[in-house]
């Protein structure tokens, strides 16, 4: 609580220390400075929603700038609107370019997002130009001049946008400390990580699209007034708009609103007195100096300013902090809830098949999954396994059949949508969010179902009691040991609320002590009433574990049952461990 | 008559897009190899037309100018690779590897460009030849002699290239660092050494294509701006990476901008070019080539 209050009162700070200097600056040229740097941070904060929280970096965040500037200044000149209530229409006509570009690119992955980014301000550039729209200046009115955002005073404007960067920091600050802002920082660490734990990526990144493009269009229609005049497609949609965006943004550190704040409050003055003391001689030094400090920062230091100092000051702190911890031990009492009755069918599994290039992963596999039953899927390696479950958790869409949760049809689901209807799951090899603490990794479970960011909280602080990772909440993924990474990562799924949950191997890589923990807990979780399917290919641990097994072998159900009875079965016996053994056996293995 | 027309469209659109389609394998090559989306692609190509212009003042014609621009390219790549891109590549999250590479191509684009205009200032200069103002006459099909010389010889290139890649050993090196780095290191492959070597091909290829361009284009520092969204485009619509691939998006960027010509004004003619990139982005992403478009 008492680092939430700080977080308001480092704001109100800021603002306060913007208003000192705007009233002890004297002269013209330095209220100029202030203002850009009020100006540019507020766009490197715009630019940062997207890009730092969300991790899709823009290169073409300029296009809503653009958008406040001409949209701003058309309505002044065509219909003699004031920019106080063109700024608002042009705020709208930013967000729905945001929702128009955003729309198609963000069903695609990686970088075409940014690829696509680039094309749309040289679209503009081009049709601004084609409308005849080259070169727009404000009209002077000197009657009312403040009602159409013609200060005489340079302080009107330090002030002005001294606003925005307030209320663009307030927004920055409500979104990380929001259900959205954790969203996206699960996105931004590993998309299907979050897609898995209920998050929407796409609705996710769409929101932070949106939202990064009211600033910037706000601060493209302040910025004409105040500094250029003129609107020139070169002027808003140009590169520079967004390398000095970038510059910003990058030098001061991502991912935070300080950084962008760090960003412009160093690199606007150097490159504003460079360009007044050597600009004429050199017109292209702001460039050059764009360039050079956006190489170093990425060779040197590419998380910004801001987390290379975060970090320093992190590991003093953690330095002789280091305390030893207890070690996780099964806990007793597993027989109480060791079996519970199964109930009614809650997956049915019909007929999936899906093929690869050249490989036919699975084939008509169909099965049912019983309420409150432990039941494992085994077979040899590529037997399947894994394929299945992102079958069944929507990672993958299956060429044929279909996938029943409690009735209803989910084939073809996204993620999120099926783990809001209560399947979980974990992966083979444990998908964190690296950059979030462990508390923070489990939060963004629990926000399936709390809207809240302190009821997450509570949820999630419940979620690693159970699993008995309460100390460890504060650390990072980083510093935890296998056994803790999978109890975290069960932690996070069990704070989603699941009715089923499907577990990849929980048991991979644990020593025999932890295989005897994490078993414990399964059970643990069954008895809670959720329903588990493990994938495992060590026989041995789902004997102890599992109620019924499937065995899967080259895509196919080769064997259905009673541990026991699946166990004897002699082709089990030969997919596992090959025609001599069978010939060996007159006895049944294990 | 209107067939005539048309003819001559695509003609010229051909003769165009066998420059952009030379320009647009150095980047796929970079891309296909390093997984680097190199934004200083353009501003090497700017150079190349520099050093291209420079040659000519010396006597040199810039048809042999541009393949003189390729050793000295090669080199400057290979430094600009050892120098700048091996420090941000290696390790961790690829998609941030990306993004830390774009950005500091980004940077160097911006030093490129305005330091250029710094020294030689923003005036745009031309390469006087003969062959410019010339044309083959094809029946009612008039071919620019200057662009038909430079689409000849970037098909020369591209040829070479190709042979480069498929028949000799450092070529068939690259490729495999290409397919799969880690396995073409445990065959004993300096994969870092690979990138330098492609990085260094990438930058000398779009050097040439930069000086065949010069022969019938203005140079200014400006001008790579206007190209490298071209290879963008030419380099996603063939598939990411695909050095065919690139090849056929050079041409068909160099025909979609010349038949835009034919239904919309002249300030329009990148119009085209962006309404199929982002019509490619959207319906095909994999690109006409391409293998796959994103992993599970």
């Amino acid at each position: 609580m008492a680092a939430r209050a700080q977080g308001w009162l480092a704001i109100a700070g800021v603002v306060a220390a913007g208003v000192v200097l705007t009233l002890v600056v004297q002269e013209r040229y330095h209220h100029r400075v202030l203002t850009l740097v009020f100006l540019w941070a507020a766009m490197g904060l715009a630019w940062n929603i997207i890009s730092g929280y969300a991790g899709q970096i823009s290169f073409g965040h300029q296009v809503f700038f653009g958008i406040g500037a001409y949209v701003t200044v058309l309505l002044v000149v065509k219909t003699g609107l004031t920019p106080w209530i063109g700024m608002g229409l042009a705020v709208a006509v930013a967000v729905l370019a945001a929702v128009l570009i955003g729309l198609p690119t963000f069903r695609l992955g990686g970088i075409y997002f940014g690829l696509a980014t680039l094309a749309y301000p040289l679209i503009f550039r081009i049709v601004m130009d084609w409308l005849g729209y080259q070169e727009v200046a404000i009209p002077m009115i000197r009657e009312r001049p403040g009602w159409f955002m013609q200060f005489t005073e340079p302080r009107s404007f330090d002030l002005l946008a001294l606003g925005v960067l307030a209320a663009t920091l307030v927004l920055s600050r409500l979104i990380e400390t929001s259900r959205l802002g954790y969203r996206l920082r699960a996105v931004k660490e590993n998309e299907q990580a979050a897609e898995a734990m209920g998050v929407d990526a796409f609705r996710a990144k769409m929101a932070a699209y949106a939202l990064s493009a009211v600033p910037a269009a706000v601060v493209g229609a302040v910025y004409i007034h105040a500094i250029l005049f003129i609107v020139t497609p070169d002027a808003v949609f140009g590169l520079l708009v967004i390398s000095q965006t970038l510059v910003v943004a990058l030098v001061g550190g991502i991912g935070t609103l300080w950084g962008p704040l760090i960003g412009a409050a160093v690199m606007v003055p150097v490159s504003e007195v460079l360009d007044s003391t050597v600009g004429d001689r050199l017109p292209g030094i702001q460039g050059v100096v764009y360039g050079a400090a956006l190489m170093l920062i990425m060779i040197g230091a590419p998380d910004g300013l801001y987390w290379r100092v975060h970090q320093l000051i992190r590991s003093r702190a953690a330095r002789g902090a280091a305390a030893s911890r207890p070690a996780i031990v099964a806990a007793g009492g597993d027989a109480a809830v060791a079996s519970a009755p199964a109930g009614g069918v809650l997956l049915e599994v019909r007929d999936v098949s899906k093929a690869f290039i050249g490989l036919q992963a699975l084939s008509d596999v169909g099965f049912d999954v019983h309420e409150r039953e432990i039941l494992g899927v085994i077979g040899p390696n590529g037997a399947g396994k894994t394929t299945l479950f992102n079958v069944l958790n929507g990672f993958l869409v299956p060429d044929r059949g279909e996938v029943r949760l409690r009735g209803e049809r989910v084939t073809g689901l996204r993620p999120s949508a099926l783990c809001r209807r209560g399947l979980g799951r974990t992966f083979q090899v444990v998908r964190t969010f690296p950059r979030l603490s462990v508390l923070e990794n489990v939060m963004v479970g629990a926000f399936v179902h709390a809207r809240a960011v302190g009821r997450a909280r509570a949820v999630a602080v419940a979620a690693l009691a159970q699993v008995g990772l309460e100390d460890r909440a504060d650390d990072v993924p980083g510093g935890l040991t296998t056994l803790e990474l999978r109890l975290m990562e069960l932690a996070r799924c069990l704070a989603t609320s699941p009715r089923l949950v499907l577990l990849d191997e929980p048991l991979a890589g644990l020593s025999s002590d932890g295989v005897d923990v994490m078993i414990a807990m399964i059970r643990r979780v069954r008895g809670r009433g959720v329903t588990v399917v493990i994938i495992e290919h060590t026989m041995q641990a789902l004997l102890r574990l599992a109620d019924r097994l499937i065995v899967l072998d080259q895509g196919r159900r080769l064997a259905e049952g009673a541990p026991a009875e699946v166990t004897r079965n002699p082709a089990v016996i030969e997919a596992y461990l090959g025609k001599r053994w069978l010939a060996r056996m007159g006895k049944p293995a294990c | 008559m209107v067939l005539a027309e048309l003819v001559q469209y695509v003609a010229t659109g051909l003769l165009v897009g066998g420059v952009y389609a030379l320009m647009s394998i150095g980047l796929a090559l970079i891309f296909g190899v390093m997984r680097v989306v190199n934004f200083a692609q353009g501003d090497f190509m700017m150079l190349g037309m520099y050093l291209t212009y420079f040659y000519a003042m010396s006597g040199i014609d810039p048809l042999l100018g541009a393949i003189l621009t390729i050793p000295p390219f090669f080199v400057l790549g290979w430094l600009v690779h050892r120098g700048l891109l091996a420090r941000v590549t290696g390790g961790g999250d690829p998609q941030r590897q990306m993004d830390a590479q774009l950005i500091l191509t980004l940077g160097l684009s911006l030093v490129i460009t305005n330091a250029t205009t710094m020294i030689l200032t923003p005036t745009p200069r031309g390469i006087r030849t003969a062959y410019a103002t010339q044309a083959f006459a094809l029946g009612p099909v008039l071919l620019n002699q200057a662009r038909s010389y430079a689409f000849a010889m970037a098909l020369v290139l591209a040829a070479a290239v190709y042979v480069f890649l498929t028949r000799t050993d450092a070529g068939r090196a690259l490729r495999a660092a290409a397919d799969d780095p880690e396995a073409a290191s445990y065959q004993g492959i300096d994969v870092r050494a690979m990138h330098g070597l492609a990085f260094g091909v990438g930058i000398a290829l779009v050097a040439a294509a930069g000086g065949l361009l010069a022969t019938y284009y203005p140079i200014e520092p400006s001008v790579a701006g206007n190209f490298i969204v071209l290879m963008f485009v030419a380099v996603v619509l063939g598939g990411l990476g695909s050095i065919p691939g690139a090849f056929v998006g050079g041409l068909v960027i160099g025909l979609v901008q010349s038949l835009t010509l034919l239904v919309l004004p002249f300030q329009l003619q990148n119009t085209g070019v962006f309404i199929v990139f982002l019509l490619v982005l959207y319906l095909r992403p994999q690109g006409l080539f391409g293998r796959r478009a994103r992993t599970v």
